[in-house]
């Protein structure tokens, strides 16, 4: 039975077994549907063209990950930003656990999608917002389908979240192959201020395939800062679908480090639906091994008066493939829109490759729109240069490749993320030395 | 001070009609609508051909049957009725002519009326004439002057009875006939079209040029082009198009081929200006067009084209990176007006080491017209040193239109250096302003800041095409350009 099939099958059991009320399984089930009709995408169709799901679709995935696991914190304690307090919504195997979490309802609610779903209070707040960004294409439906837990997070009007907030999903690989579908809800009403970092993490040799969906809503004058942290094992896969919604005046930003996993597909979404409101869409890829990371990015332009920034670094070594297809849309209305959307790569192997389609679709005539795209090497001036001043070779490059990344690193506003990323990337370019120095 | 605003260009370009409408009445030999075999069989027979030009035809025509109408491209419009169309039309006047004279005077008035009169062509000397009025080649100049050197310069359908060998070793080598579906078609019915060889080391002393014209009432047009450098030649060929006014839409779906051996050069340049169709959308050419380029090593190819009329454009000027060094140049200006459909660009296929590819495409969207620029740069795994610089600029007037940029860049080699920018903007109010301030009205500040925002293609243009260029560009962006 191929993984379609297996997941139409189980969506009536999954029904029955879950606690929701009526609004969400309508949903869930017009999702279903969906999914149905389309199946998994396939390199025909133009937005799949350069990845293929098929290596990842042929494992025997158990959909419902039955047993509970339980971890250590001290075990997992490095995947954590562990230098500074914040909320914690910490899931293993798709499951929530409580022992590793911190939550809070005190004035914001940062608790699970579960409690969200099945629980009165919170009902206006998922009826209003529920699926109500998410595309109908067949990965966010499926998760739709399949959507119970997750993290909720609602900030009311003028609140300041004074510490970030980390979503992290572990896999403990109990089952042979899991399929793991987390749903996250975050909603920032007026003038609030929000951070979250979100990580996924394999910690077995078991493969996982994690079909994420998450949808923001930023209010007006909301700020929202997400920080994507991907550095998962060989066998890790992830296909991270995220739609954000902006209210007039809001400023969102998400941040995407991609250094790791088998296959790694973000579609990342922006709709500005006012005005004077700013996007920024900003990435870091490292990959080697036979490693593929795909970003596709969209931002809607609906409204005058906005601006959206879009700056996606890779740096691709071995057989990994890259692509980046990002695509801006400027609606008729959307007058003195400034978009920007820049891509830069570097090949560090001849096996290594990279495929990027920067696509603009304008329909306003008062708009400064552009798009740049480079694939390149090292400058080799740059390395005589530090060669000649007795820098090592591989420390060089490793100056050059972070030179070239800081770009995205700058705009990060948590200090301890940024040490954490940077760490990881001397990691990931084999070096041992302080960039930050 | 003059009161010259976008909204006052907006509303000229909307009355500007299509000076080049009108119909020459020649008496045509026409086939019965309709696309069969038997159609495939009786175009061959007719143009003499030999038999294994009708076998290559007849293989084209069964690909085409099994083969859909491409939807991927970013152009709305009704697919064409291939039954519907006749796929001959010879003017009858058949015989060839040693002098001018003897050309159908009213064709000749059509040519004057196009400001292309072949004395006047004669005259302008450097500039050798194959025309080409629906489909059959009427007139050919400077033919003795070319064959002198050795240059084969005639139509494909003499070629192909005189020059056998050539054609048969060369025709669907850059685009075989199932590379695409109006490949395909072409393959199968083409009619005419020119064939040019230039022999070792040959530097072709003039440019030459081809006229397309359609001219019969629902007649399709397909032309196949095959120009041959070899090695160590240089050629510059002009191709340039004007279509009379019709309501019905019209399809031309040509092919052209180009093949550059060793140290050889071409470079093709094309003016186009069909109808584009009425200021409602009615009517209009629908240009569905597959042209490739071959280099091999220390080649170069160079497209220019000026694409300013058409209902419907389709098209991809193409090169293929073969040998090693070689270069591909594509330069280009796509206007679009009223309700105008244009996808346009290139494709660049690095295969040799130290490859070079240029793409400059300038976009220009007016009225209701949707303009994309759709491109693709590849560097194969194998080809090191390969570099490129892309960069699509659009302009939008008015609200109305769309600018579209859909670039591919696949990089499969680390030693690949590839650039690609884009910019999408409209005229600005500063600049205008800046203009104004120095003494010059607002028409002629639009006229100079699209005049430059297109110098860098226009540039590229041979002198004797310049000219026309800009006449084109005149009509579709009248009061825009000086």
């Amino acid at each position: 039975m191929d993984l379609k099939e297996k997941l139409v099958s189980s969506f009536l059991a999954f029904e029955n077994e879950v606690n929701i009320d009526a609004f969400v399984h309508d949903v869930r089930t017009d999702a279903i549907k969906i999914f149905e009709e389309k199946g998994f995408p396939t390199k025909k169709e133009e937005a799949w063209k350069y990845t293929s799901l098929n290596t990842v679709l042929k494992e025997d995935y158990s959909v419902f990950p039955k047993q509970e696991s339980a971890l250590d914190y001290k075990d997992v304690k490095k995947y954590f930003i562990h230098d500074i307090d914040t909320y914690k919504i910490i899931f293993i195997d798709g499951k929530y656990s409580s022992h590793l979490s911190q939550t809070t309802h005190g004035g914001i609610d940062v608790c699970l999608m579960s409690s969200a779903l099945s629980k009165p209070k919170y009902q206006p707040i998922i009826e209003n917002y529920f699926n109500k960004a998410a595309e109908k294409d067949s990965l966010s439906a499926l998760n739709t389908a399949f959507s119970n837990e997750g993290a909720y997070i609602h900030i009311p009007k003028n609140k300041v979240v004074e510490k970030p907030i980390q979503i992290i999903h572990f896999a403990t690989g109990n089952e042979s192959a899991t399929m793991l579908q987390p749903r996250n809800l975050v909603v920032v009403e007026e003038n609030s201020h929000v951070q979250i970092i979100e990580r996924h993490q394999n910690l077995t040799q078991n493969p996982v395939l994690t079909n994420s969906v998450t949808e923001i809503f930023a209010e007006k004058r909301a700020i929202v800062d997400y920080y994507k942290i991907q550095n998962d094992n060989a066998n890790a896969s992830l296909i991270d679908n995220t739609f954000i919604k902006q209210d007039r005046e809001s400023l969102a930003s998400v941040h995407t480090f991609s250094f790791g996993g088998k296959l790694t597909r973000n579609n990342l979404n922006f709709y500005q639906e006012g005005e004077r409101m700013d996007s920024t869409l900003k990435g870091i890829t490292i990959i080697g091994d036979k490693q593929h990371v795909d970003h596709n990015t969209l931002v809607h332009h609906i409204e005058p008066n906005c601006e959206s920034h879009q700056d996606y670094k890779g740096i691709f070594s071995d057989k990994a493939t890259g692509v980046f297809n990002g695509k801006v849309v400027v609606e008729k209305e959307a007058q003195k829109t400034n978009a920007f959307q820049a891509n830069n790569n570097i090949l560090l192997s001849d096996k290594a490759s990279i495929n990027t389609k920067p696509q603009l679709e304008i329909f306003a005539d008062d708009v400064k729109c552009s798009h740049g795209c480079t694939i390149g090497q090292l400058d080799e001036s740059a390395m005589f240069y530090m060669r000649s001043r007795g820098i090592p070779e591989k420390e060089a490059k490793a100056l050059l490749m972070f030179a070239f990344t800081n770009n995205v690193l700058e705009s990060v506003k948590i200090p301890e993320l940024k040490q954490r990323i940077t760490k990881i990337i001397a990691d990931k370019l084999g070096v041992d030395i302080g960039f930050d120095l | 001070m003059s009161k010259y605003t976008e909204d006052d260009l907006r509303e000229e370009l909307k009355t500007k009609e299509y000076e080049y409408g009108f119909y020459t009445d020649i008496e045509s030999e026409t086939f019965p609508n309709g696309l069969n075999e038997d159609i495939v069989r009786a175009i061959s027979k007719k143009k003499e051909e030999p038999e294994w030009m009708t076998d290559w035809r007849i293989e084209a025509y069964r690909i085409w049957e099994k083969m859909e109408e491409p939807e991927w491209a970013n152009v709305h419009y009704k697919k064409p009725d291939f039954q519907g169309i006749s796929y001959y039309s010879a003017p009858n006047s058949k015989p060839k002519y040693d002098s001018i004279d003897e050309v159908d005077p009213e064709l000749l008035a059509t040519f004057e009326k196009l400001g292309i009169s072949l004395d006047e062509q004669k005259k302008l000397a450097g500039v050798a004439m194959d025309v080409v009025v629906d489909s059959v080649s009427v007139a050919t100049t400077f033919k003795k002057t070319l064959a002198e050197q050795g240059i084969i310069f005639m139509s494909i359908s003499e070629a192909i009875k005189e020059h056998p060998e050539l054609v048969k070793k060369y025709i669907g080598t850059v685009v075989p006939q199932k590379d695409n579906f109006y490949a395909a078609l072409n393959s199968a019915v083409f009619s005419d079209g020119s064939f040019c060889y230039i022999p070792k080391g040959v530097r072709c002393p003039m440019e030459l040029s081809t006229y397309f014209r359609i001219n019969q009432a629902g007649t399709g047009q397909f032309e196949r082009t095959l120009v041959i450098a070899d090695q160590g030649s240089y050629v510059s060929y002009l191709e340039g198009c004007t279509a009379p006014s019709r309501d019905e839409n019209q399809l031309h779906a040509a092919v052209v081929e180009l093949i550059a051996l060793d140290d050889a050069e071409i470079k093709y340049s094309t003016v186009q200006n069909w109808f584009p169709g009425n200021a409602e959308g009615k009517g209009g050419v629908y240009n569905f067009v597959t042209k490739r380029g071959l280099c091999e090593t220390n080649a170069k190819i160079s497209w220019t084209q000026v694409e300013t009329g058409s209902a419907v454009t389709w098209k991809y000027p193409s090169c293929i990176l073969k040998g090693d060094n070689s270069v591909g140049e594509f330069y280009s200006i796509a206007v679009t007006n009223n309700y105008q459909q244009a996808d346009t660009g290139t494709k660049m296929i690095h295969l040799g080491n130290n490859t070079k590819s240029t793409i400059i495409s300038k976009g220009i969207s007016a009225g209701q017209s949707q303009n994309s620029y759709r491109g693709l740069v590849q560097v194969s795994s194998r080809a090191k040193n390969a570099r490129n610089f892309s960069q699509c600029d659009s302009l939008l007037m008015g609200n109305a239109c769309g600018a579209h940029t859909f670039p591919y860049i696949e990089a499969n080699n680390k030693t690949a250096k590839i650039e690609h920018e884009a910019t999408t903007s409209k005229i600005g109010e500063d600049q205008i302003f800046y203009c104004n301030q120095r003494g010059i009205d607002t028409e002629k500040a639009i006229a100079l800041i699209v005049n430059g925002f297109s110098k860098e293609v226009l540039n590229k243009l041979p002198m004797e095409f310049a000219v026309e260029a800009q006449k084109l560009l005149e009509i579709s962006l009248e009061g825009s350009v000086g």
